[in-house]
């Protein structure tokens, strides 16, 4: 049964008002994490613009991507913004100006990767998501994942797993080269 | 006399379900409680913690203002309110601002899925699980804004801590509850309760129970685990330039955060509302505040940790532990089924 409240405002009036936000949070979040000179100000323009995403997410009905997109990328977007403190300047100091040859360049990269995808998105058939499944929980997900796309999750494992034996060589030899033989922390003041 | 106001106010019920709809409404009522309930849990909880810390140290704690002193957490309250709001001249004006006000919002996600009764909960998802720990991560992110935006070193110095840390415990922290997931097959709070009639899951997995207890302390920042707010070093740590009702948030979120982790637990491994006698509520509250007042204890009990001797203790001892219980549990998950 509708609710009377239904025929003042239409819930097609609500959901389409809440998709523009969502859509505001994802492009405002980007240009966010593009305009300022302040690279704290651009992480935290990113990691809004990422919460937008988890928004699409929800609205194309996958509660699960939505949870992920959140714990994964604006969680570690956390980290992103203690490298970024690292490379920031002190509030005090002047911002130096930005370099004109390196604005045009990085526009035209953006340029040509925005093209390139504005035209996949226009030529591939778009299905409606709701033709081709209700369902996008985390048992249909983790099955397609397992069976049909086998072999990305096998790749994205081999990425993973190369850049863990790439972090543990960083480590090792740079702890070698700075101090032979140290000791490890927790011996330290025992 | 009193059955007639009881038929009015039902007519007024339905009347309203009518206009609003029962979700509608359902969620509006829900969010007003939780907000009531945030003021009512944090009070009761400041008051708590002075008088466990009272006598675990020989005092008594406050005993002027009401019986017991329980009055004592709403005066201070008001004088919090009364405070003027100092906002430093060089810091990031609309950073210092909203990272208050941002600390909140995980807090009031997480109570829409948290599971009071078997029907008190303001709405079930299927992710519930996930949904509290991905807003868990805004948290830190307020943290780190405010501590950056404050333009001091204390600050700054805290809220870095809080990250490391925070990304260091929350693996664990994840982990542990998977393993809880992979017993029960849902993400959902109310279907993790219900898997859980019989047997409650700690004593399935008491490793997993004891890593979560371990990391939800780090989480809420509690000694323990206090190190971005370490008085004797950090004067307050990330909330060092904070007055007012500003500094009020953070203690707020950081009382409620208590709260949360301690029903998450319940819900995991205590089983929830589940109990004899009592409706489930009052169960759930009974076994809540139980744990909170465990860590409390820890927190009056232990020194500090060093933070070296903290990251060492997370990433060598309590991951590989948590990932060896979870590949465990899928083992035996696989051969019993």
């Amino acid at each position: 049964m509708q609710p009377v409240i239904a025929q003042y405002i239409r819930p097609e009036v609500v959901a389409y008002a809440v998709f523009f936000f969502v859509l505001l949070l994802t492009l405002g979040g980007a240009l966010i994490a593009v305009i300022p000179k302040s690279i704290i100000h651009n992480v935290f323009g990113l990691a809004t613009s990422l919460v937008g995403v988890a928004g699409l997410f929800i609205y194309l009905g996958s509660e699960f991507l939505a949870m992920m997109e959140i714990l994964i990328y604006v969680g570690a977007i956390c980290i992103a913004i203690v490298f970024a403190i690292m490379l920031s300047q002190p509030m005090h100091l002047q911002i130096p100006p930005r370099l004109r040859p390196k604005v045009f360049f990085s526009f035209v990269v953006s340029l040509v990767v925005f093209i390139s995808f504005t035209v996949m998105v226009v030529r591939t058939p778009w299905e409606q998501a709701v033709r081709t499944s209700n369902d996008w929980g985390v048992k249909r997900l983790g099955t397609l994942l397992l069976t049909r796309y086998e072999l990305l999750f096998e790749l994205i494992s081999l990425v993973l797993l190369m850049s863990i034996i790439g972090a543990v060589i960083t480590a090792a030899t740079a702890s070698s080269e700075k101090a032979p033989g140290s000791r490890d922390g927790e011996e330290d003041g025992v | 006399m009193s059955d007639g106001i009881l038929v009015d106010l039902r007519v007024i019920w339905e009347a309203l379900v009518r206009f609003f709809g029962l979700e509608a409404l359902v969620l509006v009522i829900g969010l007003v409680v939780i907000l009531a309930w945030v003021q009512v849990n944090a009070l009761f909880l400041v008051w708590l913690e002075r008088k466990v810390a009272g006598h675990i140290q020989l005092r008594i704690g406050p005993k002027e203002v009401g019986p017991f002193g329980v009055l004592q957490t709403i005066v201070d309250g008001i004088k919090l309110l009364g405070k003027e709001l100092i906002t430093p001249q060089p810091v990031s004006w609309l950073l210092f601002i909203l990272s208050p006000i941002m600390v909140f919002t995980p807090v009031l996600v997480a109570f829409v899925v948290l599971p009071f009764g078997p029907h008190l909960i303001i709405r079930d998802i299927n992710v519930g699980l996930m949904l509290i720990f991905a807003f868990g991560g805004i948290n830190v992110l307020s943290i780190l804004m405010g501590g950056w935006a404050s333009n001091n070193k204390y600050a700054l110095l805290g809220a870095i801590r809080s990250v490391a840390q925070n990304v260091a415990y929350e693996i664990p922290l994840l982990l542990s509850a998977m393993s809880v997931v992979v017993m029960s097959g849902t993400l959902s709070m109310q279907g993790i309760v219900e898997a859980q009639e019989g047997v409650w899951f700690i004593f399935y997995q008491p490793v997993a129970g004891l890593l979560y207890l371990i990391g939800a302390t780090a989480e809420t920042n509690r000694a323990p685990f206090d190190i971005p707010e370490a008085e004797s070093e950090l004067v307050a740590g990330f909330h060092t330039e904070y007055s007012g009702m500003r500094f009020g948030l953070f203690f707020l979120a950081e009382y409620t955060n208590m709260f949360i982790v301690a029903a998450v637990a319940t819900t995991l491994f205590f089983g929830g509302w589940r109990g004899p006698f009592l409706p489930g509520p009052w169960w759930f509250l009974i076994k809540v505040y139980i744990l909170i007042f465990g860590v409390m204890w820890v927190r009056w009990t232990f020194p500090r940790l060093r933070f070296d001797q903290l990251m060492n203790f997370a990433w060598k001892y309590m991951i590989p532990i948590a990932l060896l219980n979870l590949l465990v549990t899928a083992l035996v998950m696989k051969l019993v089924r």
